[in-house]
């Protein structure tokens, strides 16, 4: 719940409509996830396919090779691990890093 | 505003919609074909190829996308109308919701025609009366005058409360048969609707806007309590807006017409073509010394119970006409009357009939039995059948 006590009916703009940009920034997606791409980085070739599959833009570049996955916004859907060339992208149970 | 000029033309009651629309000269309408309502569109089609308007006519695939390409619209800043009955409405109806959720001030002509199945192409009200909790302004129109002159009314109720409007009119009896219409002057018209005025729109890149965003338990209360709030001020709009038409019409734009009410014994109440036949039988037993009238809601959405329940306040008897079921339930009109009456000290008499089913023919005859049955003090608790073969 991200509502304020401000937002009444009367002061929300009508429809739903939004009215800030950019503002899905602040909903973090990456909370849904049951399973997070976990990457073994001896074996990664920086192909960039899972840059371009990811449907969330997640997977992010650093220095022209394939960077750090953003987890505020990766659902966990496990495009990136499907498509990987070397499959060197294993999805692993959320549960596994909350036990540590 | 003074009086408007006007010519007197016979139209059908399709052909007085679509003179509406080529006046009010939509940016855009996107409409599929379906009997009855096909003259609106098929009249207005005409227009649009010889180039008497601006609209930008989408020749949809279906009316699911007729709507949609009708929210896009009304959403990008555009007016947006569009015509349809029954299979067509019921297959806009995901997106009716969409229209008046997101408040999109879309205009529909809707010609009233039974719903499938068995498949019947004549008029009963089931198809609007199916959406009537959808968010739309819902206005009954007893004929083309009516038709015409509400088209023309709802587009700026419309603009100026956020909601959707849909303007009925009885399939094949109003649609497609000829009746003198006034035609008011199109600059008087045209100076009347005005512009519509935006604060946002999609694709202003300087004040970018979302629409039709995923809302859920923190915000969806308030936007759709904000709705409901909007039907409170579309009832007020109604009256005023109608207000200003009527100086340029001289025709009156009332929530109910009241039809030789005051000293009337037994009413019966009636929407759309089913009232004009109403009232001459009306006149015809008025001759006879008989104490009879008529409240015909012209506003179904939002619906005026105050109105009603203070017109009905001295009848002793009052018959309430549906042209549709809901079935396993009070039929949609009678429901309302009844919530109208509650608050009265002293309540008429009330029976429901259902009648029309399927087009199935009223008579004069048939209601001029209604008033005597009612006068007779013959009132149930169960729903009558008018010309139905029951046993």
């Amino acid at each position: 719940m991200i509502s304020k006590k401000k937002d009444t009916a009367k002061k929300i703009p009508i429809g739903g409509m939004i009215t800030e940009a950019g503002s899905s920034a602040r909903f973090r997606t990456g909370s849904w996830k049951s399973k997070r791409p976990v990457i073994d980085e001896s074996r990664c070739i920086h192909c960039m396919a899972c840059v371009q599959f990811c449907p969330e833009n997640c997977i992010l570049i650093k220095n022209g090779k394939r960077g750090d996955i953003d987890l505020d916004y990766c659902k966990g859907c496990g495009i990136c691990a499907n498509q990987c060339p070397v499959k060197c992208i294993d999805m692993i149970q959320e549960s596994k890093f909350e036990e540590k | 505003m003074a009086k408007a000029r006007f010519k007197e033309v016979p139209f059908t009651g399709a052909e007085a919609a679509a003179e509406a629309m080529r006046q009010i000269n939509p940016d855009v309408v996107p409409v599929y074909p379906i009997t009855p309502q096909t003259p609106i569109a098929q009249k207005f089609a005409q227009f649009v190829a010889d180039g008497i308007v601006d609209s930008e006519m989408i020749r949809v695939e279906s009316e699911h996308s007729a709507m949609s390409a009708a929210v896009g619209a009304s959403a990008a800043g555009a007016r947006a109308m569009t015509a349809t009955s029954s299979a067509g409405l019921a297959l806009m109806w995901e997106i009716l919701g969409v229209a008046s959720g997101s408040r999109f001030p879309i205009v529909m002509n809707v010609v009233n025609r039974a719903l499938s199945a068995p498949i019947n192409i004549h008029c009963d009200h089931a198809d609007s009366m199916g959406t009537r909790d959808h968010s739309w302004i819902q206005i009954y129109c007893e004929n083309a005058q009516e038709a015409y002159d509400n088209c023309i009314l709802a587009l700026k109720i419309a603009e100026s409360v956020d909601l959707p409007v849909m303007i009925m009119q009885d399939g094949f009896i109003t649609s497609h048969s000829v009746q003198n219409v006034r035609i008011y002057e199109d600059k008087a018209v045209k100076k009347f609707i005005g512009k519509r005025k935006l604060d946002k729109w999609l694709l202003n890149i300087d004040d970018p806007v979302t629409f039709g965003p995923l809302q859920l338990q923190d915000y969806n209360f308030e936007t759709k309590y904000q709705q409901e709030i909007a039907m409170d001020d579309a009832k007020k709009a109604y009256l005023k807006i109608g207000k200003e038409l009527s100086s340029l019409t001289g025709n009156r734009y009332p929530y109910i017409e009241e039809y030789r009410l005051k000293d009337a014994d037994a009413v019966i109440i009636a929407m759309s073509s089913t009232a004009g036949t109403t009232k001459a039988v009306i006149d015809m037993m008025r001759k006879q010394g008989i104490k009879v009238g008529l409240v015909k809601p012209v506003l179904f959405r939002p619906f005026p119970y105050k109105e009603i329940g203070k017109a009905l306040a001295n009848a002793k008897y009052v018959a309430v006409l549906d042209r549709s079921f809901s079935f396993g339930a009070n039929s949609p009109v009678y429901g309302e009357i009844m919530n109208s009456l509650y608050p009265l000290a002293r309540k008429p008499g009330l029976q429901s009939y259902v009648f029309g089913i399927g087009g199935r023919d009223i008579t004069e005859k048939d209601i001029e039995n209604v008033f005597h049955d009612m006068l007779a003090g013959k009132i149930t608790d169960k729903k009558k059948y008018i010309s139905l073969r029951e046993s």
